[in-house]
């Protein structure tokens, strides 16, 4: 089965949406590779974690990327509802420490409809706002014989039902696979 | 040359203008000198008048000069300060008249045909340009004659003379053959030849001088008499880019201080355009009814000169000006420009591209362009620098990413985890996780770069392994053999 069949994937543009758990990387990457067009990615400047080009490179060519890093996380929000509303990037990825309220939730959203552009928080688990599209849990699952294989939990969703889906990442076409569950 | 008019040019040696310079700032009474490392020493540069009292002289080794003179003073030389001074003061003797160039890297030539009457004849206008160059602190040599070559022969060799108009070879017989502007090796041949006055050499005959010493030497003889004619180039005033508008009534609407701003960017941009560059950081000063003033600064993406483009970009830093009791004043200046050639315009995603570079600035203005970045392939087997993190707003995206394994997804600072032996440990804790080895691919050795110090590699050689837990988590782990220890430094897809 080809990623077409994964409902809801790429997400819905002009909306803000919410990742969490330990894939949420992949997910965003995975979804930059879908949306194709530039990827601007808000980060906080203490974060020890880093973009690895050389491994992300599998996913969207490293010259699309836009890494912009801030002080603290009203900054990090200021910055992604700028960039959401210009529109120039397809995918605005940032990522939060702190719970997300419903204004700020509610903002991104009005600032995604409005550039028409997708929003995406990577937020820590159980911490997302209620004015989230989509919420899904993104973890690695194991597998004896795939390196790429991850489970996909859509947990919240305004326009739907939720599901969980098994994926892996197919590195030649940049396409995502939907396979069925590790050991059955 | 000119009809009815006699060319008349003066012309100005600074014989200490680099510590005239200096001590215009720093004044003092001791000798003093700068010194510049010439000829694998370090050499006096120049020297003020007490310097050379004493004895020293130029090219001498400073520590020559420390023996001579022990409370001499000094400070390094600076000779792109210097060029820059000696511009500034061509740029101030265009007040006598309109053309002024360069002589040399001490000197001043002014064609002052027409103008010395504006200041009283020819005595006044030298006594005035005495008097404001001593009086600030310049010390100046002048001469004044029909020719280029003559006035800088009185300069250097005849202080004081006025040659008179049309009397050019009397007035320079009696200097040295020096003064024509000829190199050590040919002054000092001409006088082994016992021709040292200027009237020697005129009287001379020419054909023999030319093969003895070339062409060059006549030349300048020519120059100074007047029979050959020499220019003087005028430097081009360098282009300011800047515009202002004074309004009749302060205005205080940010509406009317946007379209205050757009008249001038339009002004700016059609300067900008003419010299074929563009803006990288604009000032917009607004200047109050109160004498307080308020800055604008706009700092772009990339280098611009189309004022749609850069008018919205204006308006958060306008919004946030305080106007007080009004604005009466608005003025423009693109404090940085770099050279920006016209584009042709083509029909694939121009738009697109510009809508990034204006998003980047509207950032930059937030968090800083230095905080705005973007990833740069860069030529290392080290994980931490196989990429280099660029200012996105003076980069280009480059390609060329040159990826033989695979490499994680993010890289973090290694953290250790409890594990013993070469081979990976089958059960870990990592991040108060517990885990276990599904599989491990491995081991792939990276050494440290020994030509670059890097306090992370210290522990020598590592061997990097994937190992594949099976609850799930992808880590990129290593093992040091020469200091033994396991540590994680990065997650996988």
């Amino acid at each position: 089965m080809t990623y077409s069949s994964l409902p809801h994937f790429p997400l819905k543009s002009g909306r803000a949406h919410e990742v969490c758990g330990a894939g949420a990387f992949v997910f965003a990457f995975a979804l930059a590779a879908h949306k194709g067009g530039k990827i601007i990615w808000v980060r906080e400047g203490w974060e020890p974690t880093q973009i690895n080009p050389n491994g992300s490179i599998a996913f969207v060519d490293p010259a699309d990327l836009i890494i912009c890093q801030t002080k603290t996380q009203s900054e990090t929000l200021a910055v992604a509802e700028e960039a959401l509303r210009s529109g120039a990037a397809s995918l605005v990825v940032m990522t939060l420490g702190k719970p997300l309220g419903l204004t700020e939730g509610r903002r991104l959203q009005l600032a995604a409809r409005d550039g028409a552009s997708t929003g995406l928080a990577v937020i820590p688990d159980g911490m997302g706002s209620n004015a989230a599209e989509t919420r899904w849990r993104c973890n690695p699952t194991f597998d004896p014989k795939d390196s790429t294989h991850q489970k996909w939990e859509l947990i919240k969703n305004k326009s739907g039902t939720l599901g969980v889906w098994y994926v892996r990442w197919d590195t030649a076409s940049r396409r995502l696979v939907m396979v069925s569950p590790a050991g059955n | 040359m000119f009809d009815g008019i006699q060319r008349r040019v003066v012309s100005l040696w600074f014989p200490r203008l680099a510590t005239d310079r200096v001590l215009r700032q720093h004044p003092n009474d001791a000798p003093f000198v700068l010194t510049l490392q010439q000829k694998n020493a370090n050499r006096i540069y120049c020297l003020n008048a007490e310097a050379t009292r004493r004895g020293l002289e130029r090219g001498m080794p400073y520590s020559d000069a420390r023996a001579f003179c022990p409370n001499l003073q000094s400070r390094p030389a600076e000779p792109q300060k210097d060029r820059h001074f000696l511009r500034i003061l061509r740029r101030w003797a265009t007040r006598y008249c309109p053309w002024v160039g360069l002589e040399g890297d001490n000197g001043l030539v002014l064609d002052v045909t027409g103008s010395t009457h504006l200041f009283g004849g020819e005595d006044a206008l030298i006594a005035d340009l005495h008097h404001r160059l001593e009086r600030s602190g310049i010390s100046v040599q002048i001469g004044l004659a029909d020719t280029r070559g003559a006035a800088w022969a009185l300069a250097h060799y005849g202080q004081g003379i006025i040659a008179p108009s049309g009397d050019t070879l009397n007035t320079i017989a009696e200097l040295p053959v020096a003064a024509l502007r000829l190199d050590d090796e040919t002054s000092v041949g001409l006088q082994r030849l016992g021709l040292r006055r200027i009237s020697d050499l005129a009287s001379a005959a020419r054909a023999p001088l030319t093969r003895r010493f070339g062409p060059n030497l006549l030349l300048r003889l020519d120059q100074a008499l007047g029979t050959h004619p020499e220019d003087i180039t005028p430097l081009a005033e360098p282009p300011h880019y800047g515009v202002r508008l004074t309004l009749p009534e302060p205005i205080g609407l940010t509406s009317d201080v946007m379209a205050g701003t757009d008249r001038l960017l339009r002004q700016l941009c059609d300067k900008l355009k003419a010299q074929e560059m563009g803006a990288r950081i604009l000032c917009l000063t607004l200047d109050r009814v109160d004498h307080g003033n308020q800055k604008v600064e706009l700092r772009l993406a990339r280098p611009l000169r189309d004022p749609n483009r850069i008018l919205p970009l204006f308006e958060s830093g306008v919004g946030a000006v305080d106007a007080g009791f009004g604005i009466e004043r608005l003025r423009l200046e693109a404090t940085q420009v770099e050279p920006l050639q016209v584009e042709q315009i083509g029909h694939v995603s121009a738009a697109q591209k510009g809508a990034l570079d204006d998003l980047i600035t509207r950032l930059g203005t937030r968090i800083g362009l230095e905080n705005i970045h973007r990833l740069l392939p860069a030529d290392s087997h080290i994980p931490e620098r196989s990429f280099i993190t660029a200012p996105a707003a003076y980069s280009d995206p480059e390609s060329g990413w040159k990826v033989t394994q695979p490499r994680p997804i993010c890289l973090f600072p290694p953290e250790p985890i409890a594990g013993t032996g070469s081979n990976p440990p089958d059960r870990f804790r990592w991040r108060r996780m517990s885990l276990t080895t599904g599989r491990a691919t491995g081991p792939e050795r990276i050494s440290p770069e020994w030509w670059l110090e890097d306090e992370n590699w210290r522990s020598g050689v590592r061997d990097y392994w994937r190992i594949e837990t099976r609850q799930g988590r992808r880590l990129w782990m290593f093992y040091t053999p020469q200091q033994p220890g396991w540590f994680v430094q990065g997650e996988f897809a």
